[in-house]
């Protein structure tokens, strides 16, 4: 490309024709950008103001009351006292760390598997995108219906002899509680509640909700794929030659990959939990459709609280006020993602 | 008689006179309006009606929907030129159903008309907010105030004024059981059951190492309905009443006990019981794994598509004889319907012998009307119709009728954390606040 | 003027230690195994008949081959299907032009505020959609769009923009500026070197973004529950979820028409994964 270029250069050179730098042009970029900025402003920035207003409203029933609540952040008070709450942005915080940890981890993992190229790799990589391509409403009841612990996952396990083979070990039959079992393990509230007196207020158990593990491990499943991809397009643009070299120097293949090439992945391995984490941060239908809230909540996203508020409890304000939450917690982990692209670029 | 119904049957004479000439002959006011309701229908010349007719609800899914269908028939037959669409979608209370319905009401597009509960889910959700008119001509045209008991009108009612045609009654406080799991560990159910008789069976079931109580709680509605049941069976219906609209207090002493009686309860409760919808929970008792299982009586539905009616057995939920929590589908008259006057057909249709008729057999509901013909229910159907006759009709809170959706939707989650944690004061504390709110 | 990718493949390790390789075989069906699990349930119970069908025999297969809910599922569905064809294809093409257009601007096109006007595009993408439904709702019945199949392709056009501008801002940017450079010597004007220039390199990107659109628009329920009320114009996620009533499931139709709902994406996903990657390798998500 380049010499075509300089070719064409020197062609043109000689016949003197330059054209000026399109200075009438100057005005087209932001004109044709222009549709979609204004269609950002009304339909998302505009939103967004609407919804702040609703949820320092007085709307808490079928009739729309836009006035001012008094005192003004009431409802986000409010908001912050219900432990159901609470509860829930624990869980998105469970989840969200969770869920990014497994899906690169997974990501990667078939990736590594998948660019040795062996045979049917093909069929492999097919296996592993078309998750993704089904909907979450769908995959979410058969997701509940293998970790229920009457059936599902237990009942393989009594069905291939695990069980069976377990309890002669003495080490008993295997049947954990999957989506059902309530507890909460690894609570820092006691220790939280010496360090900051006031912590009191926290009425949520702060710690992991055992049921949230096979709500990360379907969306891992989902969503792995993806990552995947990343990291399988990631992996093609290393050279075959570092990798070459790396294991001609005597490294061990696992060294090789380690020290060298996981490295090279950084800069995917960020773009990947970007979009994988602000899924996870939205989720809705998955959860919706495989565990609902959970037994105690246990399984409870702000992505339900929203939907049971505002449309079954009719508490406009209230249903805004987690809406404006939930868009805060987004920003906090993409303002610093786009503050690194605006300076790298 | 004879010669009534002929007169009837001519057409030549008014609504006034016929009921006039029904008293002299000593017919009751029921069957004669009945008869005279049936021959307005059948001998009324179809209607001249033109354009479309749009009908909001959530019964989409296959025991549901020829029920539908019905009552689509049924308005056809009066108003063949009218164009029906059906514009249901799944998901009733909080689903996805709901979110649609608010969405259009506030963009100012109702339906033709929509399906709703009596009670407050109709007052707050719709009269209050505005997007409803009156239907009380209605009743008086289609004899709804004189075949519908007062307390269901009551229901239906604000101000002196009525704003639902119902439709179907269910019975919320009803409690279900596998007569052969049953019968092999000893126990029998007579023709009530008090809380005592309920638990030591109970007991007797765990010992014989079978699941008591099948619930399943997934469906946010479930715990909620089953403590309302238990909390009816233990305080009786005036009390709970003045609980729910808010003249008693939550924390009382006496409410106290009945929460922690309904812990003891949970212990013979299936383990998994979070992971299964409430129709998964009624499979439970189906399949033998379970013996009893308190649902209203759409799970009855169940049992038919199963066939396994005459191996199951029912009573009041236990204490609640005498009672009859009513869960009704009704329809509305919207404020700026798009074709009123089919609106209007529409409310007149559903309204109807024939059309509650056909009807509550399909949806596995009872009519709402009590001059419509039994014979074609079931055995269960008539002992219920006998029920909601005679029985104090009080609305389920846990499916919108006797609490503000705010109040619902705090109760459903008050429930689900009180299944879980057991905590009898918080519990109660909740409650208190959220009926303050 | 094709780019040529393929000296980037990477080049093929030699098959040494094929011990190794064994190793990386099982593990991949094991893997493999896995993500299958879920798709083999739901289509075997798909296949099952409502009568025998219990959730404690849930990896069992079926007893016969009669199509149990297929049937059914097949004739609810279908009129939706093509309803969800109709709305999602132009919505995925209008998105990614959109988003081809922004993208060459924002990269190559720059002016004073561009870069901070591409994060307030791209800050649109993380909106959670329950909060804005209502005013939605309001702002489309004013442009009367509201109930309408092809409001619903607006509205995926437009809630699509972030995504697609930033997968093709990416990727243009990767294209050296000399290309833009001697095209402009040559005479060429803005427009003209994205239909010439532009919109042929960036089909690696196409494919990323249209695979990407395609599948959040075709499995989108919000949306399509709330913009489009009227049965007749509903997508086929809509209809999916009446399959299931509110007071009674058949799972078999159920579970037949989700795997009816899913076989178009899954179709594309098989058949255009390799490209997928490609595209994706190209430099779509670099960065």
């Amino acid at each position: 490309m380049a010499t075509l270029t300089t070719a064409a250069t020197a062609e043109r050179a000689d016949v003197g024709v330059r054209r000026r730098r399109g200075f009438g042009e100057r005005w087209l970029s932001p004109a044709l950008l222009s549709p979609s900025i204004v269609a950002m402003f009304i339909f998302v920035y505009g939103f967004i103001a609407f919804t702040f207003w609703v949820s320092i409203s007085n709307w808490k029933t079928n009739r729309r009351d836009l006035s001012i609540s008094d005192p003004t952040f009431k409802t986000y008070d409010s908001l912050f006292n219900q432990t159901r709450f609470q509860i829930d942005l624990r869980n998105t915080l469970v989840f969200t760390v969770l869920f990014l940890i497994m899906a690169v981890f997974a990501g990667l993992a078939l990736a590594l598997l998948l660019d040795r190229h062996v045979m049917g790799s093909n069929l492999f990589r097919s296996i592993f995108l078309f998750p993704y391509a089904i909907s979450f409403i769908t995959t979410g009841v058969v997701w509940r219906w293998i970790f229920n612990p009457e059936t599902g996952v237990n009942a393989l396990f009594d069905q291939t002899g695990l069980n069976d083979a377990l309890a002669k070990a003495g080490v008993g039959p295997l049947k954990p509680g999957w989506i059902t079992d309530p507890s909460v393990v690894w609570q820092v509230n006691g220790a939280l509640e010496k360090i900051f007196p006031w912590a009191d207020v926290i009425k949520a158990h702060l710690g992991i909700p055992v049921a949230m593990i096979p709500v990360v491990i379907a969306a891992t499943w989902q969503l792995s794929g993806f990552a995947m991809a990343m990291y399988l397009a990631g992996l093609g643009t290393i050279p075959g030659e570092i990798k070459e070299a790396a294991l001609v120097d005597g490294a061990s293949d696992w060294r090789a990959y380690k020290d060298i090439i996981i490295p090279l992945l950084k800069p995917i391995t960020i773009s990947t939990m970007i979009i994988l984490g602000h899924v996870s941060l939205k989720i809705f239908d998955l959860i919706y459709a495989m565990s609902g809230k959970g037994p105690g909540f246990a399984t409870d996203v702000p992505g339900i609280f929203v939907y049971d508020k505002l449309f079954g409890a009719q508490q406009y304000n209230l249903g805004s006020a987690a809406s404006i939450v939930m868009l805060v917690l987004v920003s906090l982990v993409i303002v610093p993602y786009l503050w690194r692209q605006l300076k790298e670029l | 008689m004879n010669l009534f119904v002929a007169d009837v049957m001519s057409g030549r004479h008014n609504r006034r006179d016929l009921f006039r000439r029904a008293a002299a002959l000593g017919i009751s006011a029921t069957v004669a309006g009945g008869l005279i309701n049936r021959a307005a229908a059948q001998d009324a010349t179809p209607s001249s009606l033109t354009g479309d007719l749009e009908i909001f609800s959530w019964w989409t899914s296959p025991g549901e929907a020829p029920a539908l269908e019905a009552l689509f028939t049924e308005y056809k037959k009066r108003n063949p030129g009218v164009n029906v669409i059906n514009a249901a979608v799944a998901g009733g209370g909080g689903g996805p159903a709901q979110a649609v319905l608010q969405t259009r009401l506030q963009g100012s597009n109702p339906p033709d008309s929509w399906q709703s509960h009596p009670g407050h889910e109709l007052i707050d959700q719709y009269v209050d907010a505005g997007y409803t008119e009156t239907v009380t001509d209605i009743y008086a045209s289609e004899g709804l105030d004189k075949a519908v008991p007062q307390g269901l009108i009551d229901q239906c009612s604000k101000d002196g004024q009525q704003y639902l045609v119902p439709v179907g009654v269910h019975r919320g406080n009803g409690l279900w059981y596998n007569k052969d799991v049953v019968g092999k560990a000893g126990v029998t159910v007579g023709d009530t059951m008090t809380q005592e008789e309920f638990m030591a069976a109970l007991d007797k079931l765990k010992s014989a190492g079978v699941t008591g109580l099948a619930i399943g709680d997934k469906d946010s509605f479930v715990d909620a309905q089953t403590f309302e049941n238990h909390l009816l069976g233990a305080l009786g219906p005036d009390k709970w009443v003045a609980l729910f609209s808010g003249d008693a207090a939550w924390d009382d002493q006496e409410v106290k006990d009945v929460m922690t009686s309904f812990t003891k309860l949970l212990d013979y409760v299936n383990s998994d019981h979070s992971a299964l919808s409430w129709s998964d929970a009624t499979a439970m008792i189906i399949e033998g794994k379970a013996a009893f299982n308190t649902m209203g009586d759409w799970a009855y539905g169940e049992f038919v598509a199963k066939n396994v009616v005459d191996k199951m057995g029912w009573v009041s939920y236990p204490g609640s004889d005498g009672s009859f929590v009513l869960v009704v589908d009704g329809f509305t008259k919207p404020k700026g319907a798009p074709d009123m006057d089919n609106a209007i057909a529409w409310l007149k249709s559903c309204s109807s012998v024939d059309a509650q008729a056909a009807f509550n057999p399909l949806k596995g509901s009872i009519p709402a009307r009590t001059d419509v013909p039994t014979d074609g229910f079931s055995e269960y159907h008539k002992w219920s119709i006998a029920s909601f006759a005679k029985d104090h009709l009080v609305g389920s809170a846990a499916h919108g009728l006797a609490t503000s959706p705010a109040f619902k939707q705090a109760f459903y989650d008050a429930a689900i954390a009180f299944v879980t944690d057991k905590d009898v004061d918080t519990f109660a504390t909740t409650l208190a606040d959220a009926a303050k709110a | 003027m094709a780019v040529d990718l393929s000296g980037i493949h990477a080049a093929r390790p030699r098959q040494k230690r094929s011990f190794g390789n064994i190793v990386v075989f099982v593990l991949l069906v094991l893997a493999a195994l896995f993500y299958v699990a879920p798709v083999y349930v739901m289509i075997i119970n798909g296949l099952k008949d409502k009568s025998y069908m219990t959730l404690s025999d849930m990896w069992k297969l079926p007893r016969d081959l009669s199509g149990g809910g297929f049937g059914y599922a097949w004739d609810a569905l279908r009129p939706y299907l093509l309803n969800s064809l109709q709305m999602a294809i132009p919505a995925t093409i209008g998105s990614s032009l959109i988003g081809a257009v922004n993208g060459y601007l924002l990269s190559k096109w720059k002016f004073r505020g561009s870069d901070i006007l591409f994060s307030l595009v791209l800050f649109g993408m993380f909106i959670p959609y329950q909060s804005i439904l209502v005013p939605l709702i309001v702002t489309l019945q004013k442009f009367g769009l509201y109930g309408k199949w092809y409001g619903l392709t607006i509205v995926h056009i437009i809630y699509g923009i972030p995504i697609t501008t930033l997968i093709f801002r990416n990727y243009f940017s990767n294209i050296p500026s000399e290309l833009i450079e001697a095209a402009r010597i040559d005479g060429a004007g803005l427009i003209k070197i994205f239909w010439q220039i532009m919109l042929p390199l960036g089909l690696p990107a196409f494919v990323v973004v249209g695979i990407f659109q395609f599948t959040n628009i075709w499995n989108d329920f919000l949306f399509g529950v709330t913009v489009v009320f009227s049965p007749s114009a509903q997508p086929v996620t809509v209809a999916l979820n009446n399959l299931q009533g509110t007071q009674s499931v058949d799972w078999t139709v159920v579970m037949a028409g989700a795997a009816i709902a899913a076989a178009p994406t899954m179709i594309i996903y098989v058949l255009l994964g390799k490209f997928f990657i490609r595209g994706l390798l190209a430099g779509s998500m670099k960065g």
